[in-house]
């Protein structure tokens, strides 16, 4: 690796150029050019397609800080997004241990399969199963309902847990899969070392299997919270009318209200938060790891 | 520090015996070495005493005590794996310091015993490093310094030399023994290497297909193997083989050999001796040969290799390759193709029962 490294500085990028540049380009033509005319657009007070005149003006971002109502939003959008990675560590990581570190052969090939399975199926149809499963008279209630001696009324249907459930649903298997190759890396020697000295199954997890995993729970999180954070389709689905986050609002001015130089201004506003958040915490977590 | 004593032990995976019946007894500060070819079961049995896997049957003490219900971490033992297995994440220091920490020693304590087991494998000044910035001996090193700063009743090192170039590896079997003696600790050795075998323990036990061959102090082993196996795999030897005669072995075109060590075997029976290639003299047959060598057989020369400080001959005799190692004694080298006598002594031959 560090051989690699040192022959290609020596090279120069020169000859690597032409290996790069389908990429750039692509990257030129997919997001570069959109996202510009979405800066463009972020600054303006109306499109200029619609035929209607317009001007320049920094009104969408003031609005941000003029109305509570969006800062209130994406604190409530920041704290799903950190509530669903949370319980996506408390649920992956474990599922990974048992894949990369329990199973062998076949029955861990199947439950990979399993733990995947969510990512090949449709996000809408996903979404979707979850409300059958969680409203009143669902397959929970009515499932809950026959088991038990007494009635009790299960409806989780548009409420915050409901959004959990859905986004956990939905983004647990980021975790699984980077917490399992970095679990997979760790030698199983490294833990009966720790043991021969005199380490419990307890300590060796905490002191030399989770330190090891940190960068999969790293890379997890950070490939989880930041989606999340934008999230819109399961809060709208899955929430109803408590399911209006930062995401929905935005969603909003490009769909309903057609104000795209607001819902641009806000998304910005977004993705300066998210990377002012991860710089914050490199130093912590580069330290951690 | 406690011997360790391993009774009737069997261990299979699946139809396979890894382990077929095997005791041993390791005595109390001892070092032990375990030899034998790949997949005899060395790691195996290091394993079932580490209780990192456990026998079908059998009975495995440390310090008189059984260990069946004892879970790793209570055994006290020190282990040096195979591949180091240091934690990449901690420090040289974090990593002797780890078997100390978890058993909550204060950290006063910590720092001084680490600092004491670093010294011990000369590394002091090295604490501060990651695992990565060490070379393959600094690191084997590390790994001994860690398994024995907890204290174990018994060290327990899986071919921890064989990842090393020669000379490295002739300067750790000197630390190691070193620090062996120092310390006194029980120690079982597993090994490839044969030399590293005979140089280093005060017994050897020789392990093949799960079964313990033969067992004993190295210089017992070497002059007096008790299977052709043996022989071959500890040193080289010469083995003929043919019918016991009650003070030897009659080849099948008639030689006699005589041998005064080894088994007794009733006459008639199928025996074979064994003579080590340094043990035999070679001459052309026009000096007299010494009275005491009462073994004689004539062959020719078909390959001389030089090494310096001595040279093998190899002696073609009735369609068998016979090897005859000579110092460098400033003599005349015997040429390819010349005939030539080969004698030695009944006393350095050693009869084996088929
Ligand atoms: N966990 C296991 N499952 C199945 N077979 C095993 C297992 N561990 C060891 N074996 C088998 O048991 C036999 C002995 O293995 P072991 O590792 O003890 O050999 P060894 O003497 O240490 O060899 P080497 O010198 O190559 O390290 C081998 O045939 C091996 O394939
Ligand atoms: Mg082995």
């Amino acid at each position: 690796m560090a051989d690699q490294l040192a022959i290609g500085s020596r090279r120069g990028l020169r000859p690597a150029l032409p290996l790069l540049l389908p990429a750039y380009l692509w990257l030129t033509v997919a997001i570069f050019l959109p996202l510009s005319a979405m800066v463009f657009f972020s600054f303006m007070t109306d499109l200029p397609l619609a035929g209607k005149d317009w001007a320049f003006t920094l009104g969408n971002y003031a609005a941000f800080f003029s109305q509570s109502l969006y800062s209130t939003l994406l604190f409530a959008s920041l704290r799903l997004g950190l509530e669903v990675t949370l319980w996506c560590v408390v649920i992956g990581y474990p599922a990974a241990y048992v894949l990369a570190k329990v199973l062998k052969g076949r029955s861990r090939e199947a439950i990979f399969l399993l733990v995947i399975l969510p990512f090949w199926s449709n996000g809408l149809v996903r979404i979707f199963s979850w409300a059958m499963v969680l409203r009143e008279g669902g397959i929970l209630d009515t499932a809950l309902n026959a088991v038990l001696p007494f009635k009790i009324n299960i409806d989780l249907m548009y409420s915050y847990p409901a959004v959990i459930i859905g986004l956990v649903h939905s983004y647990v298997p980021y975790m699984v899969l980077t917490c399992y190759l970095t679990l997979q890396a760790i030698d199983d020697s490294l833990i009966e070392a720790g043991r021969s000295l005199g380490a419990s199954r307890r300590q060796v997890l905490w002191r030399v299997i989770i330190p090891l995993s940190m960068p999969g729970l790293i890379a997890g999180s950070a490939l989880i919270f930041v989606p999340v954070v934008g999230s819109f389709m399961e809060p709208r689905i899955l929430g109803g009318r408590t399911g209006t986050f930062y995401g929905t609002v935005i969603e909003d001015q490009f769909v309903a209200v057609f104000n795209w130089p607001l819902g641009a201004a806000l998304s910005f506003i977004l993705l300066a938060v998210v990377l002012i958040i991860l710089a914050l915490a490199a130093p912590v977590l580069r330290r951690a790891g | 520090m406690a011997g360790v004593q391993v009774a009737n032990v069997s261990r299979s995976f699946g139809a396979h015996k890894a382990l077929d019946d095997v005791s041993i007894d390791f005595a109390d500060g001892g070092f032990y070495a375990l030899l034998g070819p790949s997949g005899s079961g060395k790691t195996t049995l290091l394993r079932q005493i580490a209780g990192f896997d456990f026998p079908d049957s059998g009975r495995i003490t440390i310090g008189g005590e059984s260990v069946e219900r004892v879970p790793v971490e209570k055994r006290r033992i020190g282990m040096v794996f195979q591949n180091y297995a240091l934690f990449p994440n901690m420090s040289v220091a974090d990593n002797v310091a780890f078997g100390l920490s978890v058993r909550g020693e204060p950290k006063a304590t910590i720092a001084a015993e680490v600092q004491r087991a670093l010294d011990l494998v000369q590394l002091g000044k090295l604490g501060g490093r990651k695992p990565h910035q060490l070379s393959g001996g600094q690191r084997q090193r590390v790994a001994l310094a860690r398994a024995i700063v907890t204290k174990p009743r018994v060290l327990l090192l899986d071919e921890p030399l064989g990842a090393l170039d020669k000379a490295l590896r002739v300067d750790m079997q000197i630390e190691l023994k070193r620090i062996q003696r120092e310390i006194g600790i029980t120690t079982i050795f597993v090994t490839h290497d044969q030399e590293e075998a005979l140089t280093m323990s005060d017994r050897i036990g020789i392990l093949r297909d799960g079964r313990l061959v033969q067992e004993g102090p190295p210089e017992e082993i070497y002059d007096r193997p008790q299977s052709e196996f043996a022989a071959t795999f500890l040193g080289d030897a010469n083995i003929f083989r043919g019918n016991a005669t009650g003070s030897g072995i009659k080849l099948p075109d008639g030689t006699t050999i005589a041998a005064s060590t080894g088994a007794s075997v009733p006459a008639g029976a199928r025996a074979s001796c064994a003579v080590r290639p340094e043990r035999i003299q070679i001459s052309t047959g026009a000096a007299k040969a010494d009275p005491a060598n009462a073994n004689t057989l004539k062959g020719q020369v078909s390959k001389r290799i030089f090494a310096g400080n001595n040279s093998t001959y190899f002696v073609e005799r009735d369609g068998q390759t016979l090897k005859v190692i000579v110092q460098n004694t400033g003599a005349e080298r015997l040429a390819e193709g010349q005939p030539v006598v080969l004698s030695w002594s009944p006393d350095s031959t050693v009869l084996i029962a088929a």
